[in-house]
C-alpha cells in the first residue's frame, strides 16, 4: 500500500554542512503492517516520516501510497490520509482549545470546514465514548484546555485525533519519547491496540528495541539514510536486543555506543 | 479655583466623559476586535492595521460627501480586507515574514490612501452630506443616538464573529495561531486560514475607521498612526481586567477594554496633558498592561516573602 522508491533527501545542499539524510531509501509496506524504525541519531527516521508525511518533499526518487504518486503532493493534502503522533506532545493539540474542541478539529477531518457548528451535541457523545477508551478520564474533562494536560494525556489524546477518522497510514516518530516510563508504556498499550483494531499499516521510530520487538510485525533499522536491515517473519521473530545490537555492529561498522538505543 | 473645587467640577464631568469614551470606546472596538483576530486568534504581529483603518476612513469619507455613507462603509471593509489579503500573500506567497510584510502594505497604503483622498491629507464630511449618524438621529434617543447606533453595529459584529469563530471553519482558524502543525496535520490548508483570518481581521480595522470617519465628520491621512497599539492595549486591558474564558466572554472583554481605554484616555486629558502627549500615554498604558501578569507575579512574590519573613520574625522573639 506504500511504496517509497529510491527516495533521496540531502539538506542545505552545495554548502559545507551538506547532509544526505535519505539515501536511495526504498521501502514497501503492506496492509496492516506495523514497523518499527530504529536507529542511531541522525540516521533519517525523522527524514524519511517527513518525506512521507509531506513536510520534505524528495530529492529524487518517489513515495506512492494505494498506487497513487504522493511525492510532492502538499502536506496538509496528504494528511487527510495519513494520521501522525509527533515527539513534541505541544506539537499534536491546539493548548488554548479545549479537548473537545481539538477532537472536533481531527473528527471534521477530509470533510469541508465550512460554517457548519464545529462542534454538536452528537459529536460531544461519539468524542465522550471514544475518549472513555483512552482510561484517562479524559471523557470527564472535555471542556478542559489541552494546555492543561499532561504530556502522557496529551500524546493519548493525540493519537485518538491521528486514528479518529482512520487513515491509511500512520506514522509515530519517538511518540512516547518525551514520557516517563509508566506513561510511555500506557501511551504504548493505546497505540498496539488502536493499530491491532482498525489494521492501520504504521510505521513506528523508536529507539526502545525491546518495543520495537515485542509490538511490531517487522523492524527496519536505518543507519546514515540507509536501511541496512529490514526483517519480518520468521526472521524477526528469532531476533532478539543482544542479535539486534550485533546485527547494528556488523552492519554500520560501529559500535553501539548510542545510550537510548540500549534503553531496553 | 482649591483643589476640592476643581475635584468637584471633575467629578461633575464624570458621565461626560464616560459618554464620550463610550462613544469612542464602541466604535475602536470594532478595530481592537480585529486585533484581537490577527494577534491573538493567528498569533501573528500584524501592523497592516494603521494602514486598514486610514483606508476604511478614506473610502468612507470619500463616499459619504457624494452622498453614499452606508454603500461608504461596506467599501471601507471590503477594502480593508483587500488589504488584510495582500499582507498574508506576501507573506505566504514570497515568503516574507509576517510582520515585516505587513509593515510593507502599511507604507504602501499611505499611498493608496492619499489616492483615494484625491491627493488631500483630509477630508471633512460637511453638512448638509448625511453620514449613518445623521440619518440615525432621532428625537427620542437626544443625545444617546450616536451611542445607540455604533452599540447595534458592534453587537450585530459581536454575534456574528462569536458564530463564526464557533463553525468549523472558526475553529481551524482559531487553532492556526495557537499549533499550525496540527491543523495541517488535520487536512488543513494553513495558508488559507491565515488569509481569511487577516481579511476579516482588517475588514473590521477598516470599518471602525470608516465609522470613526463619519462619527467625526472628518477623515485625515494619518488617523491609523498608532492603530495597533490602541487595539492590542484594548485587547490587554481587556483580558487582564475582565478575563479570557470562555470565548463569549473573552470578546465582550475586549469591547469593555476598548473602552476603558478611552475612558483613561479621556482622564489624561482632564488632568492637562495635550493630544501630542497622548501617544506616550498610550504606550505606557500599554507597557504596563502587558507586563501586568509579570508585575503581578511579582508582587505576589513580594507578598509571600513578607508574610514568611513575619513568620521568621515571630519565631525569633
Ligand atoms: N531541516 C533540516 N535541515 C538540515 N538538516 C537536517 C534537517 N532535518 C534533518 N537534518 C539532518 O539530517 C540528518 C537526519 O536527521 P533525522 O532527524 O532524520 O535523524 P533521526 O534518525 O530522526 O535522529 P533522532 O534519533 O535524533 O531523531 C541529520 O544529520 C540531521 O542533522
Ligand atoms: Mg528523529
Amino acid at each position: 500500500m506504500l511504496e517509497i522508491n529510491r527516495v533521496k533527501k540531502v539538506f542545505l545542499k552545495g554548502t559545507v554542512n551538506e547532509r544526505t539524510a535519505l539515501d536511495n531509501v526504498s521501502l514497501t509496506l503492506k496492509e496492516g503492517e506495523f514497523v518499527a524504525v530504529i536507529g542511531g541519531n541522525g540516521s533519517g527516521k525523522s527524514t524519511l516520516l517527513n518525506c512521507i508525511s509531506g513536510v520534505h518533499f524528495p530529492d529524487s526518487g518517489s513515495i506512492k501510497l494505494d498506487g497513487e504518486d504522493i511525492s510532492f503532493l502538499p502536506e496538509y493534502k496528504r494528511s487527510k490520509f495519513i494520521g501522525r503522533v509527533f515527539q513534541d506532545p505541544l506539537k499534536g493539540t491546539a493548548f488554548d482549545m479545549s479537548i473537545e474542541e481539538n477532537l472536533a478539529i481531527a473528527w471534521y477531518k477530509g470533510r469541508s470546514r465550512n460554517l457548519k457548528p464545529g462542534l454538536t451535541r452528537k459529536d460531544i457523545e461519539v468524542f465522550r465514548e471514544k475518549l472513555a477508551r483512552l482510561d484517562l478520564g479524559l471523557e470527564n474533562r472535555m471542556k478542559d484546555k489541552a494546555g492543561l494536560l499532561s504530556g502522557g494525556q496529551r500524546q493519548a489524546l493525540t493519537l485518538l485525533m491521528a486514528i479518529m477518522v482512520r487513515p491509511k497510514l500512520l506514522l509515530l516518530d519517538e511518540h512516547t519519547a518525551a514520557l516517563d516510563p509508566s506513561t510511555a508504556k500506557k501511551v504504548l498499550q493505546l497505540t498496539r491496540s488502536f493499530v491491532k483494531e482498525e489494521k492501520i499499516a504504521t510505521l513506528m521510530v523508536t529507539h526502545n528495541m525491546k518495543d520495537a520487538l515485542e509490538m511490531c510485525s517487522r523492524i527496519v533499522m536505518m543507519h546514515e539514510g540507509r536501511i541496512v536491515l529490514d526483517a519480518s517473519g520468521e526472521e524477526k521473530e528469532n531476533l532478539t536486543v543482544d542479535k539486534l545490537i550485533e546485527k547494528f555492529e556488523e552492519r554500520s561498522g560501529q559500535t553501539l555506543d548510542n545510550d537510548r538505543m540500549l534503553l531496553a | 479655583m482649591g483643589v476640592f473645587e476643581q475635584l468637584a467640577t471633575f467629578i461633575e464631568r464624570i458621565p461626560g466623559l464616560l459618554l464620550d469614551s463610550g462613544e469612542l470606546g464602541i466604535i475602536y472596538a470594532i478595530m481592537a476586535l480585529g486585533v484581537f483576530i490577527s494577534f491573538r486568534t493567528l498569533n501573528t504581529p500584524d501592523l497592516t492595521v494603521d494602514g486598514s483603518f486610514a483606508l476604511g476612513a478614506a473610502f468612507s469619507a470619500v463616499l459619504a460627501v457624494n452622498g453614499h455613507p452606508v454603500f461608504g462603509l461596506i467599501i471601507a471593509f471590503l477594502a480593508g480586507s483587500a488589504a488584510g489579503c495582500i499582507t498574508s500573500l506576501i507573506n505566504v506567497r514570497m515568503g516574507i515574514n509576517p510582520l515585516l510584510a505587513s509593515i510593507l502594505v502599511m507604507l504602501g497604503l499611505y499611498s493608496v490612501n492619499l489616492r483615494v483622498m484625491g491627493k488631500q491629507p483630509n477630508i471633512p464630511i460637511n453638512k448638509p452630506a448625511e453620514t449613518i449618524y445623521s440619518l440615525f438621529k432621532a428625537d427620542s434617543l437626544a443625545e444617546y443616538g450616536e451611542l445607540v447606533l455604533s452599540i447595534i453595529i458592534l453587537s450585530a459584529i459581536l454575534i456574528s464573529l462569536y458564530l463564526f469563530l464557533k463553525t468549523r471553519f472558526g475553529f481551524v482558524l482559531r487553532a492556526t495561531g495557537d499549533n499550525e502543525n496540527m491543523v495541517r496535520a488535520s487536512g488543513v490548508n494553513t495558508d488559507i486560514t491565515k488569509l481569511i483570518g487577516l481579511a476579516l481581521a482588517n475588514g473590521l480595522t477598516a470599518l471602525s475607521g470608516g465609522m470613526i470617519a463619519q462619527f467625526q465628520r472628518f477623515s485625515d491621512v494619518q488617523m491609523g498612526t498608532g492603530m495597533v497599539v490602541i487595539g492590542l492595549s484594548s485587547v490587554i486591558i481587556g483580558e487582564v481586567v475582565f478575563g479570557t474564558r470562555p470565548l463569549f466572554r473573552r470578546l465582550i472583554a475586549v469591547v469593555l477594554g476598548s473602552v476603558l481605554y478611552r475612558f483613561i484616555i479621556s482622564i489624561a486629558y482632564e488632568v492637562g496633558l495635550e493630544a501630542s502627549d497622548l501617544k506616550l500615554v498610550s504606550a505606557v498604558i500599554v507597557g504596563i498592561a502587558l507586563s501586568a501578569p509579570k508585575i503581578g507575579g511579582g508582587l505576589a512574590k513580594l507578598k509571600s516573602r513578607f508574610s514568611t519573613g513575619e513568620k521568621a520574625g515571630e519565631q525569633d522573639a
